[in-house]
C-alpha cells in the first residue's frame, strides 16, 4: 500500500521495460526505498537508525562469510585459527576487527533504533507489527551475537557459553538434560563449538529474512514520525528518494567515521582481554561477563539473589532476564495513551528519561563485581524497570494531560501558513 | 460431459453413505495422517544428533587416588570434562560441617550424607557452582574460600561451607556429590 500520491515506477528503457513485465524487481526497490515511497518531511535523525542497522547486517554478513573461510570450528584449533586470521591471512585482522567492532556498532545502532520507538511510541496502532518483527529481529540477533562470541574459544567464550547454556539448567525439571542436550556433552566442547558456528552461519540470514517482513509492515501504514500526527496530504511527505537516501546517507557517513576511529585504533576497547587466553575448563575468568550489548539483561539476571514465593533465585533470574526483553511484545498494549510523541506528553517525556537513567545504570551494573553495593543496586534498578513498563507506562497513559498536537504534519514544520504549505496557489503579483 | 472423457469427476464419487462420506474421505485423511506421522519421524533423528554422542559418553568414568591427599588439601581432577574437586578434611573443617543445624541450610543435607561411610573426612564434590557452572575458588592453595570456610565461586558470589553446601549467594543446591564409590581403601571410581 501507499499514498494515493506516490510517484508511480516507469521503466525508462528496452531492458528495463522488458523487466518490469516479467520479474518487476527495479520497481518493488523503487516503491521500497527509492522516489516511490512517500516519507514524512519532518523526520529527524533518530530516523536513521533503521538504515544503519541495515547497514551493518550486510556488513556483518560480508565479514563473516570471509572469517568462516579461514576459521575451524574443532575446540583444538579454534583459537589457534582465530590468531591464523590475525596473522597469516591477507587483511584478516581488518575483517576480524571489522567483524567484531561491526556487532557491538549493530547493537548501538539498534538501541538508538528501540529507543526511539520508545520515545516517539512507534509501537502504537497501526504499527504493531513493525514493533513486534523488531522485537523479533532483537533476539534473533542477541542468540547470534551470543553464539558468535563463543566462536574464538577464549576463556570469556567458554565461561559465556557455559553460564548461558546455565540458564536453561535453571527449568525445573526438564532443565538439566535440556542443558546437556543443547551443549551435546556435560559442559561446552567440540561439539557445542561446531554447533554454535552453524547457527552462527545460519541465523543472520533468518534475520535478513525478518527484516523484509520488517520494512514490509512498515510500508503498509507508511514511516511514522516525530510528531506522532499521520500523514494527511502530499504536502505531509516527500519522496525517500533523494531525500531520505541523502540524510541517511550523511548520517552513515558519520557513523562510519566512528567505526573506522574504533576499527583502525582502539578495536579491542569494546572486548575483553581474558578473551585471548585460551579455553580453560578448570580455571575461572575472575570476572565473567558478557560482551557490552548484553550487560542491562546480565544485570538483571544477577539481581535475584533470594528465593521468591518458592520459586529459586537462579530460576527467577532467568526468567526476569527473558520477561525483560518479553515485555516489549505487549508495550503496544501497555501503553494506551492516544498520543504516540514524546513531544506532545509533558509526564511520559520525564519518565522516559528516568528509564533512560535506569537502563544505563543497568549497563554499568552488567559489567561490575558481583558485590555491594552493586548488588543492591541492580535490584533496584530491576525493580524500577518491571515498575516503569507494567505499572508507571499504564497509569501515565490515563492521568497525563497531552498538549495539543498539530493539525498536521506540514503545520507542525512550517506553522499555519496556508501558501508555504502548498495548499494555495501564489498570488500573482502585479 | 461427463461420459466423453475418461476422468473420474466429483459428482460422479459421491453418495456411498447418507452422512455426504465419500471414499476419497478416507484416502485424504489416510494420506495426510501417513505423511504428518513420517514428518514426525523424521524429527527424532533430527532432535536425538544434539545429545551427547558415543565418543563423549565414553569418557564419563574417573578413577583417582585420594591417599595422597593431606589433611586442609584438596585436588582438582577432571570428570566428564569437568572439574572435580576431592578435599580432605581437617578436624575443624569437620566440626564446623557438624555443627551446623540443618535448619540453616538452603539445600539440607548433613555432612554423612555427602561422603562414604568409614571415608568422612574425603569429600568429593563437582567443582561447578550450581548457579551457572563456573569453577569455584577455594580448592587450590591461597584461593578465596569464602565467608564459610569451603569454596566461593567469584562469578555471581555463592558462598559453599566445608561440606560443599550452599550457604551464601544465588546459587540454589549444594555442590553436586557425583557417583563414586571406593574400590579400594583409597582409590575412587567416579562415574
Amino acid at each position: 500500500m501507499s499514498f494515493s500520491w506516490a510517484r508511480q515506477y516507469e521503466p525508462q528503457t528496452g531492458v528495463t521495460k522488458w523487466l518490469d513485465e516479467r520479474l518487476p524487481l527495479p520497481r518493488l526497490v523503487y516503491n521500497a526505498v527509492g522516489a516511490g515511497y512517500p516519507v514524512p518531511r519532518n523526520l529527524n535523525y533518530m530516523w536513521n537508525f533503521g538504515v544503519l542497522a541495515g547497514f551493518f547486517l550486510v556488513l556483518q554478513i560480508i565479514t563473516g562469510v570471509v572469517l568462516a573461510m579461514h576459521y575451524a570450528s574443532d575446540a583444538t584449533v579454534a583459537f589457534a585459527k582465530v590468531e591464523h586470521i590475525m596473522r597469516d591471512v591477507n587483511w584478516g585482522w581488518l575483517m576480524r576487527y571489522m567483524h567484531a567492532n561491526g556487532a557491538s556498532f549493530f547493537f548501538i545502532v539498534i538501541y538508538l533504533h528501540i529507543f526511539r520507538g520508545f520515545f516517539y511510541s512507534s509501537y502504537k496502532a497501526p504499527r504493531e507489527m513493525i514493533w513486534l518483527l523488531g522485537v523479533v529481529i532483537f533476539l534473533l540477533m542477541m542468540a547470534t551475537a551470543f553464539m558468535g562470541y563463543v566462536l574464538p574459544w577464549g576463556q570469556m567464550s567458554f565461561w559465556g557459553a557455559k553460564v548461558i547454556t546455565g540458564l536453561f539448567g535453571a527449568i525445573p525439571v526438564v532443565g538439566e538434560p535440556l542443558q546437556v542436550w543443547l551443549l551435546g556433552g556435560f559442559a561446552p566442547d567440540d561439539a557445542a563449538l561446531n554447533r554454535f558456528f552453524s547457527l552462527h552461519f545460519l541465523l543472520p540470514f533468518v534475520i535478513a529474512g525478518v527484516v523484509i517482513l520488517h520494512i514490509w509492515a512498515l510500508h503498509i501504514p507508511g514511516s511514522s514520525n516525530p510528531t506522532g500526527v499521520e500523514v494527511k496530504k502530499e504536502s505531509d511527505t516527500v519522496p525517500f528518494h533523494p531525500y531520505y537516501t541523502a540524510k541517511d546517507g550523511f548520517g552513515l557517513g558519520v557513523v562510519l567515521i566512528v567505526f573506522a576511529i574504533m576499527v583502525f585504533f582502539l578495536p579491542n576497547m569494546l572486548g575483553h582481554p581474558d578473551n585471548y587466553i585460551e579455553a580453560n575448563p578448570l580455571s575461572t575468568p575472575a570476572l565473567i561477563v558478557p560482551e557490552w550489548y548484553f550487560y542491562p539483561f546480565y544485570a538483571i539476571l544477577r539481581a535475584f539473589t533470594f528465593d521468591f514465593f518458592f520459586v529459586p533465585a537462579k530460576l527467577l533470574g532467568v526468567i526476569a532476564m527473558f520477561a525483560s526483553i518479553l515485555i516489549w511484545f505487549i508495550l503496544p498494549w501497555l501503553d494506551k495513551s492516544p498520543v504516540r510523541s514524546g513531544h506532545y506528553r509533558p509526564l511520559f517525556r520525564i519518565f522516559f528519561w528516568i528509564l533512560m537513567a535506569d537502563m544505563a545504570l543497568l549497563f554499568y551494573l552488567g559489567g561490575a563485581h558481583a558485590e555491594e553495593p552493586y548488588i543492591m543496586l541492580s535490584q533496584l534498578a530491576t525493580a524500577y524497570y518491571f515498575l516503569h513498563f507494567l505499572v508507571i507506562l499504564p497509569i501515565i497513559s490515563q492521568i497525563e494531560k497531552p498538549r495539543p498536537l498539530p493539525y498536521s504534519i506540514t503545520e507542525a514544520v512550517l506553522g499555519k501558513d496556508e501558501q508555504a504549505a502548498g495548499n494555495k496557489p501564489a498570488e500573482t503579483s502585479a | 460431459m461427463a461420459e466423453s472423457t475418461g476422468t473420474a469427476t466429483a459428482d460422479m464419487i459421491v453418495g456411498d453413505g447418507d452422512d455426504g462420506v465419500r471414499r476419497r474421505d478416507f484416502i485424504n485423511i489416510a494420506a495426510v495422517s501417513f505423511a504428518g506421522i513420517g514428518g514426525a519421524a523424521t524429527l527424532f533423528p533430527l532432535i536425538s544428533q544434539m545429545a551427547p554422542s558415543a565418543d563423549v559418553l565414553a569418557e564419563s568414568s574417573t578413577e583417582l587416588d585420594t591417599g595422597a591427599i593431606a589433611p586442609g588439601q584438596a585436588i582438582k581432577a577432571i570428570f566428564r570434562k569437568q572439574p572435580l574437586f576431592v578435599r580432605r578434611l581437617t578436624a575443624a573443617e569437620l566440626a564446623e560441617a557438624n555443627a551446623v543445624g540443618l535448619d540453616d541450610l538452603r539445600d539440607p543435607q548433613t555432612l554423612a550424607d555427602r561422603t562414604k561411610e568409614g571415608h568422612g573426612d574425603v569429600l568429593v564434590t563437582m567443582g561447578v557452582c550450581t548457579h551457572l557452572g563456573c569453577v569455584p575458588l577455594g580448592a587450590a592453595e591461597g584461593e578465596n574460600k569464602g565467608e564459610y570456610g569451603g569454596y566461593f565461586c567469584p562469578c555471581h558470589g555463592s558462598h559453599y561451607d566445608t561440606a560443599g553446601r550452599i550457604r551464601k549467594g544465588p546459587a540454589p543446591t549444594n555442590l553436586e556429590v557425583p557417583e563414586y564409590e571406593f574400590t579400594s581403601d583409597s582409590v575412587i571410581r567416579v562415574g
